[in-house]
C-alpha cells in the first residue's frame, strides 16, 4: 500500500520510532521565533546551561506584539518595549538571526519566511505560533507548538511526536469567479467544525486547490488549526517550484535540480489510504462570513443568522445562543443586514500581495461608506509593503480613506494597539472571531478581502457583487 | 517538574463548550517575559462577570480541577493557558475532547488533561452543582476521578501518564538518544544538502522602511460615536 504526502514526509524526519505507547522522535528543518512565545524557551535554557543545537535553523522576527505606526519612535508600552528588547538581547547572546522592526525583511513569521524562500517543500517547520500550519502550502509538514517544545526545539534541534492521522479533503471542479481562498477554508472550517481535524493532519485536493497561487494555498492551509488540525498540506507542483526560483534562500544550480527532484515525489500515492476524507463541492462556493464567535460558525453571505431554536444538538444550540448575544445579533437576520464599524484587511492569513491587489481592485475608484469609522489595511511583512507601494495599491488605500500601516499581526489578536472597543463590530480578513479576541467585548466577522473591501464601500456586509 | 500522582481538590464546573485560549488568557498578558505568576490573568475576561464560576465564594482561588465541556484549548497555540491555569491551583482539567497543542502543553506543565465522555462530564457537572465547593479525588494510578460515591474512569495515554507520574523533564529524556539524532544529521547532509540553512542569512535587496502613521483625526460620526462607544 502506498503512503500520503505527510506520512513522506514524517518518514523522511524519524530520527527514532516510539513505540510501546512512545512517541517518534521527529527531527525539525527549520524552527520560526517570534517575541510572544520565545522568552520563557531561551530562559529556560539559559537556567540549564544548554546552546541552541542549529543555530543556522533557527531565525526570528518581531511581529506580534509591534505596533503598525510609528516604528521609528520609541514604543509608549513599557511591557512591549521590554519583551522587543527581550528577543534582541536573546538573539544577540544565542546567536540567532533576527530581522526586528524596521528591517526590511521583518513581517509575521509565517510571512517572512516563504518570501526569503526558507519555506520549502518537505520540510518540517515548527513555531511558537499554532498558525504554523500556514507552510503546509508548499508541501512542508509545519505546525504550531508551545513554549516548552521551543525550548526542546532549539536544544535537541527535535520534537517528541505521535503520529497523525491522514484527512484528505477534496476540493473538487472549478471555484466560480467571486469566491477566494478564504472562502474555501471557511466553507470547510462549518462543514467541519472547529474540532472536526482534531488529531489529523489535513491534505488539500484537487482541482480548485491546484488553481490556488501559493498565496492562496497559504491562506487556505493558514486556517487547517482552525479545524483543530495542526498541519495541513498540499502537495508542491510547478506553482510551488516557480514561486521558490530565485528567492535568496531558494537552493542555486545543480542542488536546484537535485532538489526538485526530490521535492517531486512529495505526493500522495494513488492506492494510499487516508483515515479520513472530506468532499467539497467548489462550483457551489461563493463568499463565506462567520457570524459567531468560533470559526466554524460561518455560513454564506447570502445566508440569515442562525434561529438557535432550530439547532437540535444542545451543545451547539447553547453555543449559537451564547455567541448570538455576544455578537449583538438577532436570530434570523440577514447577515447582509450587519453594519460593521471597522474593516480590518490584513494578518498572516490575508495579508500577502496577492489579498492586497484583491482589495485594492475592488476599492479602487470608492471611498469608505460614511459609517465605516477605519479601515486598517496592514502588509503581512515588510517586503509586502515594499511591493505593493511598488505597484501603486497604498495609493489606492489612501485615496478610499483607509489606512496604510506597517507590516504585524496588527489587529488579528488584540495584543498590540491595534485593538477594538467594547462592542465595536469589524469585518476582519483574519482568522479567529473569538469573544475578545480582537480587544475586550470586540466583535468580529471573518471574510476574505473581497468580502471586505466590499462591506467598506457599503457599511453592510456585502459581497463585490453587491457593488 | 512535579510530579502528580493523586489529587484530591475542589472540582469547578465549567458548563462551556469551545473554551478557546484566548478565554483561558487575553493576548494582552502575553506580553509578559516570565513563565509564573499568571493566576491574575486566568479567563480574564469571564472573572469580570459576577456570576462566573471562579467568582463563586466556594470555588474562588480554592478550584484544583477544572471540568469543561468539548474541544477545551481551541485556538492559539499560547502556552501561558496552561501556566495560567497551574498558576491559579487548576493541576487537572477533565474535559470529553482537547485541542492537540494545549493537550501536548499540559503535560509539560505537571498539568493532567483528561479525557472522559461527555457523559461522565454531564454527571460530574451535576454532582458538582448539587454541592459547590466539593472536593473530588483523581487518580493516575488507576486513571478514575472520584467524586462522593460515584468513581469514573478517564483516558490518558500511557506514556503522558509515566511523565505525570515521574515529572520527567523532556529535553533530558529526549538527549538520552544522542547517537539517534548525530546519526541522523549526519544522513541528511548526505541525502538533502540542498535543506536551506537561516545562516549566512542571504536577503531580497536593502531597502528603507518608511514608517506610517496615525491619519489626522477626521469627522467620523457613526454609529459607535452614537452610543457613546468611542
Amino acid at each position: 500500500m502506498g503512503t500520503t504526502l505527510a506520512e513522506k514526509v514524517w518518514a523522511d524526519h524519524l530520527v527514532r520510532k516510539g513505540g510501546d505507547g512512545a512517541p517518534d522522535l521527529l527531527y525539525i528543518d527549520l524552527m520560526l521565533m517570534h517575541e510572544v512565545t520565545s522568552p520563557q524557551a531561551f530562559e529556560g535554557l539559559r537556567l540549564a546551561g544548554r546552546k541552541p543545537r542549529h543555530v543556522d535553523q533557527l531565525i526570528a522576527t518581531e511581529d506580534h506584539n509591534t505596533p503598525t505606526v510609528d516604528i521609528d519612535r520609541p514604543n509608549p508600552d513599557k511591557t512591549s518595549a521590554l519583551q522587543l528588547s527581550t528577543l534582541e538581547k536573546n538573539c544577540k547572546e544565542f546567536g540567532v538571526r533576527l530581522h526586528p522592526l524596521g528591517d526590511a525583511d521583518q513581517g509575521i513569521v509565517h510571512a517572512f519566511a516563504p518570501i526569503l524562500g526558507l519555506t520549502q517543500p518537505g520540510m518540517t517547520i515548527v513555531c511558537g505560533d499554532s498558525h504554523t500550519s500556514t507552510h503546509g502550502a508548499f508541501g512542508a509538514l509545519a505546525f504550531g507548538i508551545g513554549t516548552s517544545e521551543v525550548e526542546h526545539v532549539m536544544a535537541t534541534q527535535t520534537l517528541s511526536l505521535k503520529p497523525f492521522k491522514t484527512m484528505a479533503i477534496n476540493v473538487n471542479g472549478k471555484l466560480p469567479a467571486d469566491a477566494t481562498a478564504k472562502d474555501i477554508i471557511l466553507a470547510i472550517i462549518a462543514k467541519i467544525g472547529t474540532g472536526g481535524g482534531q488529531g489529523y493532519v489535513i491534505e488539500y485536493r484537487g482541482e480548485a486547490i491546484r488553481d490556488l497561487t501559493m498565496d492562496e494555498r497559504m491562506t487556505v492551509c493558514n486556517m487547517s488549526i482552525e479545524a483543530g488540525a495542526r498541519a495541513g498540506m498540499i502537495a508542491p507542483d510547478e506553482t510551488t517550484f516557480e514561486y521558490l526560483k530565485g528567492r535568496p534562500h531558494a537552493p542555486e544550480g545543480e542542488m536546484w535540480d537535485k532538489a526538485v527532484a526530490y521535492w517531486k515525489t512529495l505526493k500522495t500515492d494513488d492506492d494510499a489510504v487516508f483515515d479520513k476524507v472530506v468532499d467539497i463541492d467548489a462550483t457551489k462556493l461563493g463568499p463565506y462570513v462567520t457570524w459567531g464567535t468560533n470559526p466554524g460558525q460561518g455560513l454564506p453571505i447570502t445566508a440569515d443568522v442562525p434561529d438557535p431554536a432550530k439547532i437540535a444538538d444542545a451543545t451547539e444550540r447553547s453555543a449559537a445562543e451564547r455567541a448570538i448575544k455576544y455578537m449583538g445579533l438577532k436570530p434570523g437576520m440577514p447577515i447582509k443586514d450587519i453594519a460593521v464599524d471597522t474593516v480590518f484587511i490584513g494578518s498572516c492569513t490575508n495579508g500577502r500581495i496577492d489579498d492586497l491587489r484583491q482589495a485594492a481592485a475592488i476599492m479602487k475608484g470608492h471611498h469608505k461608506a460614511k459609517n465605516i469609522h477605519r479601515v486598517l489595511v496592514v502588509p503581512a511583512s515588510s517586503r509586502v509593503r515594499l511591493e505593493a507601494e511598488k505597484e501603486g495599491l497604498d495609493k489606492v488605500f489612501k485615496d478610499f480613506g483607509a489606512e496604510w500601516r506597517n507590516a504585524g499581526c496588527s489587529m488579528c489578536l488584540g495584543m498590540n494597539p491595534d485593538k477594538l472597543v467594547p462592542d465595536e463590530r469589524s469585518i476582519s480578513t483574519s482568522n479567529r472571531n473569538f469573544e475578545g479576541r480582537q480587544g475586550k467585548g470586540s466583535r468580529t466577522h471573518l471574510a476574505s478581502p473581497a468580502v471586505a473591501a466590499a462591506t467598506a464601500i457599503r457599511g453592510t456586509i456585502s459581497s463585490p457583487a453587491d457593488l | 517538574m512535579e510530579k502528580l500522582t493523586t489529587l484530591t481538590g475542589v472540582g469547578v464546573p465549567l458548563r462551556r463548550s469551545n473554551v478557546d485560549t484566548d478565554q483561558i488568557i487575553p493576548a494582552v498578558f502575553l506580553k509578559r517575559v516570565t513563565k509564573s505568576g499568571f493566576e491574575d490573568a486566568l479567563f480574564y475576561a469571564w472573572r469580570r462577570d459576577p456570576n462566573f464560576v471562579l467568582n463563586k465564594p466556594e470555588y474562588a482561588g480554592k478550584g484544583q480541577i477544572l471540568v469543561a465541556g468539548p474541544e477545551f484549548g481551541i485556538g492559539s497555540s499560547r502556552e501561558h493557558a496552561v501556566w495560567a491555569l497551574h498558576d491559579y491551583g487548576f493541576r487537572v482539567v477533565i474535559a470529553p475532547s482537547f485541542a492537540d497543542i494545549f493537550y501536548g502543553n499540559t503535560a509539560k506543565n505537571g498539568v493532567l488533561a483528561a479525557i472522559m465522555p461527555q457523559e461522565s462530564v454531564e454527571l460530574l457537572w451535576k454532582l458538582l452543582e448539587e454541592e459547590p465547593g466539593r472536593e473530588m479525588t483523581v487518580s493516575l494510578e488507576t486513571c478514575t476521578v472520584t467524586c462522593g460515591d460515584v468513581t469514573l474512569p478517564f483516558e490518558v495515554n500511557d506514556y503522558t501518564r509515566w511523565r505525570l507520574m515521574n515529572g520527567y523533564d523532556d529535553i533530558d529524556l529526549t538527549l538520552q538518544h544522542e547517537d539517534d539524532i548525530a546519526a541522523y544529521e549526519k544522513m541528511r547532509a548526505e541525502k538533502f544538502p540542498f535543506k536551506p540553512k537561516t545562516i549566512p542569512a542571504k536577503h531580497w535587496p536593502e531597502e528603507q522602511i518608511q514608517s506610517a502613521r496615525e491619519p489626522e483625526e477626521d469627522n467620523w460620526a457613526g454609529p459607535l460615536a452614537d452610543r457613546g462607544v468611542i
